[in-house]
């Protein structure tokens, strides 16, 4: 009974880690920006079609796929940044999540042109085995998922917390007009941000594709559910929080799945955040940062 | 040392400057006055690159800084601070000034190491004395958010001291201000002028104006209609007429 628990928490953890990398991106973007990009899973989901489009059609390489994933989803990041960030006016913050809403589906569209038949085969990192550790088992490409997303949460905390250019994105995120009169370049920051945040998008995508192995052009939209639910349980805008967020997420989920069905388990996450949005909107690590908006906002 | 050459701007029909002269030597504090929309804060914010003037030239140096934007200005040696406060709410008081000190061109010479995390011991150094200077060496490390007004009025003028300005602009730093921190904020600006800094004054408090400055001018309706040593403005006339609301018929 306690094991089966704890076999599910386990399990949860490591699909988890999945969301909690989705969720990275998504608060990054986020904490910067002050906006949210819907287009941030379909961006990764056509990264990672571009990998596999390597992988079918140039070599049958896995360091290949990871790196055409990385660089397809850099250059559609760039592609997001210029058109619907950049573009459009940034004191009309509804436009530019509509028109991160258009441009998801014009990538969905250029992932089924690209690959016609939807389902592809993505690639195994290496090939799938069940650890065992006593009662428990754990499956060792999650594993690897699990330790990757942990190396990324403390790369980019000591990057935006220790370094000069994590200083600039801060002073940005915290007051954008203050940050040009001390020389910060803003659209520099933003461009910086972006390329940062498709980086991990490229890494989660590979990671969990190579995961299920296989990749379908729904994936943008799961990507961009799970990551934005995981980015607002945890706390918009805080690092830990998203990582927190995800896990959470994934052991909620697997236990959903183990004690009632799979119908369960995707209507559980959605009450979790309704539930979460109630009682503390700005999720768990999220009451500073609402602190900071209100002082904002208080000084413009 | 900064040339306002006869400088305009229009908001839609309202010419909210027109056809401004101005020239600030090196060294001096010079005031600008005048009555509420007078063009005082326009000026500033066209000086520091907000917008672009309508006409005119502003000359920094014998350099124009039209159509240079507002994060170039502050290496060309420009700094203002701002009259309802801007701080960065989320970063500590050290790291408010880490941000200000990051800006400047010389630290370029340090080692890229140090430069990326900030350990530099010149740079610390520094940090240390501007916040020693302005009385916030206790809260170096509590947010900027947590500070008291007046707390966070010192830190803005911190701040842009901390980017080695050779011309500063302060607008309205007195306001919401009690007779004590006018005092402790005279003194401060002298000792900036010490330092070798240029500074423009926009404020309301006379007291502080009048006492401070090297010269003055006065603005209304985006015009200037005196200059001159503080003796001289307290006597003008048209002064007078702009600011207590004599008209020609009485």
């Amino acid at each position: 009974m306690i094991t089966d628990f704890v076999q599910n928490c386990i399990d949860g953890i490591m699909v988890g880690s999945g969301y909690s990398l989705l969720a990275l991106g998504f608060t990054l973007v986020f904490g910067v920006l002050k906006r949210l990009n819907l287009s941030y899973g379909p961006s990764i989901m056509l990264g990672a079609y571009v990998g596999t489009w390597s992988f079918l059609n140039i070599a049958d390489n896995i360091w290949l796929v990871l790196l055409t994933t990385i660089c397809a989803t850099v250059v559609i990041g760039i592609y997001v940044e210029q058109l619907c960030f950049r573009a459009v006016s940034k004191e009309t913050t509804i436009a530019s999540m509509v028109s991160s809403f258009a441009i998801w589906m014009q990538l969905e569209e250029i992932a089924l042109h690209l690959l016609p038949e939807r389902t592809y085969p993505f690639p195994a990192f290496f090939d799938s085995g069940l650890l065992e550790f006593g009662p428990f088992t754990a499956r060792s490409e999650y594993l690897f998922m699990f330790v990757v997303m942990l190396l990324l949460l403390l790369i980019l905390h000591a990057f935006i917390y220790r370094t000069r250019i994590g200083l600039a994105i801060r002073a940005y995120s915290d007051h954008p007009s203050a940050s040009a009169y001390m020389g910060i370049d803003g659209s520099s920051v933003l461009f910086l941000a972006f390329i940062i945040v498709s980086i991990i998008g490229g890494i989660a995508g590979f990671l969990i594709l190579s995961a299920d192995s296989q990749i379908t052009p729904f994936f943008g939209l799961w990507a961009t559910f799970k990551g934005l639910i995981a980015m607002m349980l945890g706390g918009i805008g805080s690092l830990s929080g998203a990582v927190l967020g995800g896990l959470i997420l994934g052991v909620i989920e697997a236990n959903a799945f183990w004690y009632g069905d799979p119908v369960i388990r995707d209507i559980s996450s959605f009450m979790l955040l309704f539930t979460m949005l109630i009682i503390r909107p700005g999720g768990i690590f999220g009451h500073k940062i609402e602190i900071h908006q209100k002082i904002a906002s208080e000084r413009v | 040392m900064l040339e306002i050459k006869s400088l305009s701007k229009h908001f839609g029909g309202v010419k909210a400057l027109d056809m401004l002269n101005l020239s600030i030597h090196e060294g001096e504090i010079f005031g600008i006055i005048g009555p509420n929309g007078s063009g005082k804060s326009t000026l500033v914010n066209v000086v520091c690159g907000v917008f672009p003037p309508t006409k005119g030239d502003v000359v920094f140096s014998g350099k124009t800084v039209i159509g240079c934007p507002a994060h170039e200005r502050l290496s060309s040696g420009i700094a203002r601070t701002f009259q309802n406060i801007r701080l960065f709410p989320g970063l500590t008081v050290w790291q408010n000034l880490w941000v200000a000190r990051n800006s400047i061109e010389d630290i370029k010479s340090e080692s890229r190491v140090s430069r990326w995390l900030g350990k530099n011991s010149k740079v610390k150094k520094e940090i240390d004395e501007i916040l020693e200077f302005s009385s916030l060496a206790e809260r170096a490390d509590e947010l900027a958010s947590s500070l008291a007004f007046g707390e966070q009025r010192r830190l803005e003028l911190a701040r842009a001291t901390a980017t080695k300005p050779r011309l500063l602009l302060l607008d309205e730093p007195a306001a919401g201000m009690n007779q004590d921190e006018i005092r402790d904020l005279d003194s401060r600006i002298r000792q900036l002028q010490k330092k070798g800094t240029t500074i423009i004054l926009v404020e309301h408090v006379m007291e502080l104006v009048m006492g401070v400055t090297d010269r003055i001018a006065v603005l209304n309706f985006g015009s200037k209609i005196a200059e001159g040593t503080p003796d001289d403005i307290q006597k003008n006339e048209a002064v007078q007429e702009a600011y207590l609301g004599y008209t020609e018929e009485d």
